[in-house]
């Protein structure tokens, strides 16, 4: 069944423990993230952005309750099953880029598409768009160490977006940036949702980033605060 | 002076390139066939398809960790095919022993001689098949240094019970006819330059002859090979006969006999058979097979089997510390990457058979260098030990015994790695960093 709702998490809560200290991170969140959408998770240092990221994303797993997306149930997946579940539906951008140094920016795009069954025809015409979507291609052959970290970044959001996912998820992604720079790669997600309709879940804990956003939510201790200043 | 530089750069350059020929010309046919017809780009699409470019790309990054590594595996993989390969050398004549062939040697100890008589009653004993008497003619060509293995026998019987010696029918047929005759095997006429028709003048250094000398000429009647390339061809063999006729004492007695039974179920008994018949004799026997026989003698120079494995599994344990280690490191140095993978979608599955790949590429390419370098060495010192090692090759079973611890090799140092990928978890390889 697909709706417009593309991730819906039903009283998850999520703890850990340290030691032997179990610490709480959520107690029964609800969210909705509809298709299209393009969404800044704000907060403090561990409000719980990043491990509701991680939840979205299939890496991390709630204690307890439902995550839905695209009308299926995925915390119920195994590992295997999580790891095919985010090749075909998520991109990941994160602060650090984290592309593979020893391969250039065209191999480092072609990541994802190795998890297909694309030809290696398809596999290149692929990398080539993606790398011109974000304004590349004459750096296919450079090595990360090569590359600006505004380039680099932009190789990252063209390995996120080659497979053609339906979520964009965003970790601190201009977090260690210039601000120009950043503006330049805010802009290019802003494209990618509005002209890509892709559905982007950014955490930033800058709110002139948020601003790119159609909406902000901001989370301390697990909750959502309502500051929603897109609505 | 700048252009006289410039034109000795260019001279090194090119005369590099074209020293080095052999080595890169054929690897750039390759090449060139490969990029022509297209495989060059089947290859990369196969590599890059089953993540195996991932685990070359990974493996190159460090070239100067990578060759150090591969160094000591290479210098490890030496070590055990060069010693293992004089081992088997050594061991050559127990492991070519034929299986129904059996030594009877008087009790006291095999450097007493039996009685010609003896070789006609064994003969008679059931199951056994042929017979030859040997004596140990204590041989050197010219100066005492130059020591041949040399034995007086009775040709017929003697090739009769050593079949893995190899001659012609012709060579054969001038032995038996020529009473001083004597037949010479390969690496004993490689060594000193002898072929047939020669005349050489064989001395001993236990025996005289009744002309007052301890010299025998001798006629190079044929040179034999081995039927295995092992077996050692570094001794002759000539006419009991005429060693009998022209000595001056030890006349009528044998070093030893070697037999052949007709099966080898029948050695037990008819070495028991043996040994009973010439209890109550004046040279009681002690009779055993070839292999037993071979065996003792070697190792009274010690226990070969365990020096070798001392050796083998220092210089093994010390190179497993090494790679495992540079492994872990360098798999360590890769969690954010892996953790990266894993975010992408890339299965704990496929990591895990990543960097056990990687570690037996490393293994395989150190291992197959040193395997490469034990082979040229030893094919370089076959020749020149001819004489006093014979049989010294790199056989097919120690290639595979290296290549079956290079497959070790890299399932130990892979494994603690590998399962620390597959077990790796992307939240706490992040949180880490």
């Amino acid at each position: 069944m697909t709706t417009d709702i593309l991730f819906d998490l039903k009283g998850v809560k999520k703890s850990f423990t340290r030691g032997k200290e179990t610490i709480k991170i959520f107690d029964g969140l609800d969210m909705q993230i509809k298709q299209g959408d393009f969404l800044a998770i704000m907060g403090p240092s561990g409000s719980g952005k990043t491990t509701l990221l991680n939840m979205l994303g299939g890496v991390d797993q709630p204690s307890s309750g439902e995550v839905w997306f695209d009308g299926a149930r995925i915390d119920s997946l195994s590992e295997g099953q999580l790891s095919k579940w985010r090749a075909n539906n998520i991109g990941f951008i994160f602060q650090f880029y984290n592309l593979m140094p020893m391969l250039n920016a065209a191999r480092n795009v072609e990541l994802p598409l190795l998890l297909t069954n694309l030809s290696a025809k398809q596999r290149k015409q692929s990398v080539e768009t993606a790398l011109q979507l974000v304004e590349l291609a004459d750096r296919a052959a450079h090595l990360p160490k090569e590359l600006s970290g505004g380039q680099q970044q932009r190789v990252a959001i063209a390995r996120a977006i080659v497979s053609d996912p339906k979520l964009l998820l965003c970790d601190e992604p201009t977090g260690d940036l210039d601000r120009h720079t950043a503006d330049e790669i805010l802009e290019m997600l802003q494209l990618l949702n509005e002209k890509f309709g892709k559905t982007i879940v950014m955490v930033t804990h800058d709110p002139s980033a948020a601003s790119y956003a159609k909406r902000t939510l901001h989370l301390d201790k697990g909750e959502f605060v309502e500051k929603d200043l897109a609505a | 002076m700048t252009k006289l530089l410039n034109i000795l750069a260019l001279v090194a350059k090119y005369g590099g390139l074209l020293v080095t020929l052999p080595i890169w010309l054929p690897f750039w046919i390759i090449w060139f066939i490969f990029e022509k017809t297209g495989i060059n780009r089947l290859i990369a699409n196969f590599m890059i398809a089953t993540g195996l470019y991932l685990t070359f790309k990974n493996l190159f990054r460090k070239p100067l960790r990578l060759g150090l590594t591969c160094f000591a595996i290479m210098i490890a993989f030496l070590i055990f095919s060069v010693v293992t390969t004089l081992k088997t050398a050594l061991n050559a004549g127990v492991e070519l022993s034929a299986d129904n062939r059996l030594v009877v040697v008087n009790s006291i100890n095999f450097t007493q001689p039996l009685p010609y008589a003896y070789v006609n009653k064994v003969k008679a004993i059931e199951g056994v098949k042929d017979v030859v008497h040997m004596n140990w003619f204590g041989g050197y060509f010219q100066e005492p240094s130059q020591q041949i293995v040399t034995m007086a026998v009775d040709p017929e019987n003697y090739l009769k019970v050593y079949e893995e010696v190899v001659i012609d029918d012709e060579a054969r047929a001038r032995w038996f006819g020529n009473r001083r005759g004597m037949l010479i095997g390969r690496a004993l006429a490689t060594a000193f330059g002898w072929k047939v028709g020669d005349l050489i003048p064989m001395s001993s250094n236990i025996f005289s002859n009744r002309e007052g000398g301890h010299v025998w000429e001798m006629e190079v009647s044929g040179i034999f090979d081995g039927r295995d390339e092992q077996f050692g061809t570094n001794f002759a063999v000539f006419h009991y006969k005429y060693f009998m006729e022209t000595q001056t004492f030890g006349g009528d007695w044998v070093g030893w006999l070697t037999l052949t039974t007709a099966d080898p179920a029948l050695n037990e008994k008819v070495a028991k058979a043996i040994d009973e018949e010439f209890s109550n004799s004046q040279a009681q026997t002690d009779t055993s097979t070839e292999k037993a026989f071979n065996k003792a003698f070697i190792e009274q120079i010690g226990n070969i089997g365990l020096m070798i494995f001392g050796i083998v599994f220092t210089a093994f344990f010390t190179i497993l510390l090494v790679v495992g280690n540079t492994m872990i490191l360098a798999i360590r140095e890769r969690t954010g990457e892996i953790a990266t993978l894993k975010t992408l979608g890339f299965s704990a599955r496929s990591i895990f058979g990543m960097i056990l790949t990687e570690s037996m590429l490393l293994a395989f390419i150190g291992g197959f260098a040193g395997l490469g370098l034990a082979y040229v060495m030893v094919e370089g010192a076959k020749t020149f030990l001819a004489q006093f090692l014979p049989g010294l090759v790199l056989s097919d079973a120690v290639a595979m015994q290296a290549i079956g611890f290079m497959v070790l090799l890299g399932l130990v140092t892979g494994l603690v790695p590998a399962l620390n990928a597959y077990r790796l978890n992307i939240v706490t390889a992040f949180s880490r960093r």
